[in-house]
């Protein structure tokens, strides 16, 4: 079924027998890293373009390492360094990087449905790397690669996410991913930070940290941005700290085996405190490291029918 | 000039009419109403146009479109929409002030009139309702009223200062002008792009709720109670929009309510898959919206479909969601669009269609009503029911291309129209033809 796809654009519409098949190429991926040459021609002669329209840092450098250890030719292009400030429309650059060969388009855009309105109009197979607040499956892939590295099975897990769940896409691709695979998803923030109906998605929704953290198995937290304080949708960050923050005493509510996980980049000591990002439970650099691998098993995924799984060898 | 129209099923629900007629059109107007008879007659008539019982309604009228002129000519102009209007089966448009500049001052509702004549169909300019549309000082009303204008709207840009509207409503009363009003709460509206609902949760898109349209519905009608103005909701999109308009008429307060066919045929589902041509404001609604304004409907309780049709450029409506602009081209598809999805399954009668797209809007607006009776003008639109045809944008005669109806197969069009007893579009051959 993967390999049917032209694009990959988020996880709604994917299957649980198909994020496990991902998981399981990102697994084998995963083994590459612990060689001395961390590298395989899997993809030589394939070009990857990644096309930025938003600041990343670490999606952006994870992606172009991701295509570079399966040897393939990678271009970035991101929003000053493209004709977008000359006033050309996202199709046309990406339309400029495909007639230049590209195999496969990377994007990342501030607006929702941008990586479906390229994926509709190119021929190139496109890899959604963010699109405003709808999705960002890669990542959404990799946090549930790190909970299934280190909790096995996900059917049953209990996966809470807290934070600004309404303007996350991150969180909407946990979502949809989770719930392929049987999770139990519960989300927790202040009700401005809640998106309207999100429980017919088949999540709970929380409104109190202490509750949600019950026999969890998983907490990811979200970055809280300054910006959602100055819009009016809460009213301090301390005071969302103190309410929603992830704080060695919280911490204690949790289950022996449960993780604590973050996308990033953090607010230290706002969403989560310094001793709970850097103790025991937290999985938050293996989540960056599993992102590698989760990318390179996407790449390798959309490249291509003719692509052989023996190159991995 | 005498054209027969043979062979007609007759919808009007102003006058007592045969089952199958045959419609004499002499000198501009309709001479005579007969029955249907078997033998051929009227050899002296330019034409006689055998109907095969296709329906024959008094000239569609639509009190809500944008036509763009003057300023927005790469959008839409005055020829352009009136030729939409005309293979709409639409004989008279008012065409909203938010042009450029704004039809704020008699001079430009002058050149609208004067562009307006050398169309095929009649065009009523509407005014704004204060300079600029800007929401703080009035607008010349008398003056406007002068220059012919019929109604006043700052369509697009609401009027946000509740003063300036309730001093609106006062100064028009004058006049005898109705207040057409774009009811949205532009700050609650947090330049939302779609209806606020499961799927702008699921779709990341920026919602705008309900409440922001309806917010201002309820404050438009303490201000008409207040003032005693007449006040028409512009595009009513909510359940609760239309129960606040419906207890407000119940108290006796003047307020009439018009609703889209966009709004009455889709819902915010259909934004899924992030089709531009589905971004309007206001945005489709829910599936419960959608039904109660379909009730309504039968229940007489909304009193207009009106189109809102929007053109833009098609470099506006391309790209992203979030960079296109609002709006549907939707003179072309209203009529169809409402007999597939309204007439066909019973939610909506072809008297009350009339009621709904002639009879109504005349009387908001002071225009003459053209009856099916000897001696009125012969403004008429014949729909035939059982042509089947796809909705292909790229053959509008609007220049605004986008539809969420593009590619659909419709049963029934729009087969002719008549405009003071001359045929303006003709869609009987091969190609559909607009007839100066």
């Amino acid at each position: 079924m993967l390999k049917q796809r032209k694009d990959f654009l988020g996880l709604y519409d994917v299957p649980g027998e198909d994020i496990m098949e991902i998981l399981q190429t990102a697994r084998s991926m995963k083994d590459i890293f612990t060689r001395s040459i961390k590298k395989v021609p899997t993809l030589r002669g394939k070009t990857v373009v990644n096309l930025f329209f938003e600041p990343s840092t670490r999606t952006k450098s994870s992606f172009d390492l991701a295509a570079k250890r399966l040897s393939a030719d990678v271009m970035s292009i991101s929003k000053s360094s493209s004709s977008v400030v000359k006033g050309e429309t996202l199709l046309d650059t990406a339309r400029t990087m495909e007639v230049m060969g590209a195999d496969i388009v990377v994007v990342r855009h501030s607006h929702p449905g941008a990586a479906r309105y390229l994926a509709s109009n190119l021929k190139a197979a496109v890899l959604n790397a963010g699109d405003g607040a709808h999705a960002h499956p890669t990542q959404g892939l990799l946090d549930i690669y790190t909970i299934w590295e280190k909790l096995g099975e996900l059917q049953g897990k209990k996966i809470l996410i807290v934070g600004d769940i309404a303007h996350s896409r991150v969180a909407r691709s946990n979502i949809w991913g989770l719930l392929n695979l049987g999770a139990e998803v519960r989300v927790c923030g202040p009700s401005t930070l809640l998106p309207r109906q999100i429980e017919k998605t088949g999540v709970k929704t929380y409104t109190r940290i202490d509750e949600a953290l019950e026999d969890v198995d998983a907490v990811n937290i979200l970055r809280i941005q300054l910006e959602r304080q100055e819009s009016g949708l809460f009213p301090s960050l301390r005071e969302y700290r103190f309410l929603f923050g992830i704080n060695e005493v919280r911490q204690l509510r949790l289950k022996d085996e449960a993780l604590v996980m973050h996308p990033g980049p953090m607010n230290r000591g706002v969403e989560i405190e310094s001793s709970v990002a850097d103790g025991e439970r937290a999985v938050i650099t293996e989540q960056v490291t599993n992102g590698v691998a989760i990318r390179m098993a996407l790449l390798y995924l959309l490249a291509g029918k003719e692509v052989q799984h023996e190159n991995l060898a | 000039m005498r054209i027969l129209l043979k062979n007609c099923q007759p919808v009007d629900p102003g006058n007592e009419l045969p089952e199958r007629a045959d419609l004499l059109l002499e000198e501009g107007s309709i001479s005579q109403v007969n029955k249907t008879k078997d033998q051929p007659d009227n050899t002296d008539c330019i034409e006689v146009i055998d109907l095969k019982g296709a329906f024959l309604l008094p000239g569609l009228i639509d009190m809500h479109a944008h036509f763009r002129e003057p300023g927005y000519e790469e959008k839409e102009t005055i020829r352009t929409g009136s030729e939409a209007a005309a293979a709409g089966g639409f004989t008279t448009v008012a065409v909203m002030p938010n042009t450029r500049p704004v039809a704020d001052n008699p001079a430009t509702i002058e050149l609208i009139k004067a562009r307006a004549a050398e169309v095929p169909i009649d065009i009523t300019p509407l005014g704004s309702i204060t300079k600029g549309s800007a929401g703080s000082e009035l607008a010349e009303i008398g003056f406007l009223s002068q220059a012919g204008v019929r109604g006043l709207t700052d369509d697009g840009q609401p009027v946000m200062n509740s003063e300036v509207m309730r001093r609106a409503m006062e100064y028009a009363s004058d006049f005898g002008l109705p207040i057409i009003s774009h009811c949205e709460d532009l700050k609650l509206a947090a330049e939302g792009v779609m209806h606020e609902g499961y799927y702008s949760s699921i779709l990341g898109l920026k919602p705008i709720p309900a409440a922001a349209e309806e917010i201002m519905i309820a404050r438009d009608i303490a201000l008409a109670e207040l003032t005693g103005a007449r006040l028409h909701i512009a595009h009513l999109s909510t359940s609760r929009g239309l129960e606040m308009v419906l207890q407000a008429r119940a108290k006796g307060i003047k307020v009439t309510a018009e609703v889209t066919p966009h709004h009455l045929t889709l819902t915010d589902k259909a934004v899924l898959g992030y089709d531009t041509a589905t971004k309007v404001n206001p945005p489709l609604r829910s599936q419960q919206d959608l039904e109660a304004l379909q009730q309504a409907l039968n229940k007489d309780e909304i009193d207009v479909i009106a189109t809102d049709h929007a053109p833009h450029t098609v470099e506006e409506k391309m790209g992203t969601f979030d960079s296109a602009a609002f709006g549907i081209s939707g003179l072309e598809t209203a009529l169809a669009v409402l007999h597939q999805k309204l007439i066909l399954t019973d939610k909506l009668n072809w008297e009350k269609l009339v009621q709904l797209m002639h009879y109504n809007p005349a009387e908001i607006l002071g225009l003459e009503t053209r009856g099916l009776e000897a001696g009125a003008r012969a403004d008429l639109t014949v729909f035939a029911p059982d042509k089947n045809w796809q909705v292909d944008t790229g053959k509008f005669k609007s220049l605004g291309r986008h539809s969420p109806y593009n590619g659909w197969d419709l049963t029934g069009k729009v087969l002719l129209t008549i405009k003071d007893g001359r045929i303006i579009y003709d869609d009987r051959g091969d190609q559909a033809e607009i007839l100066y």
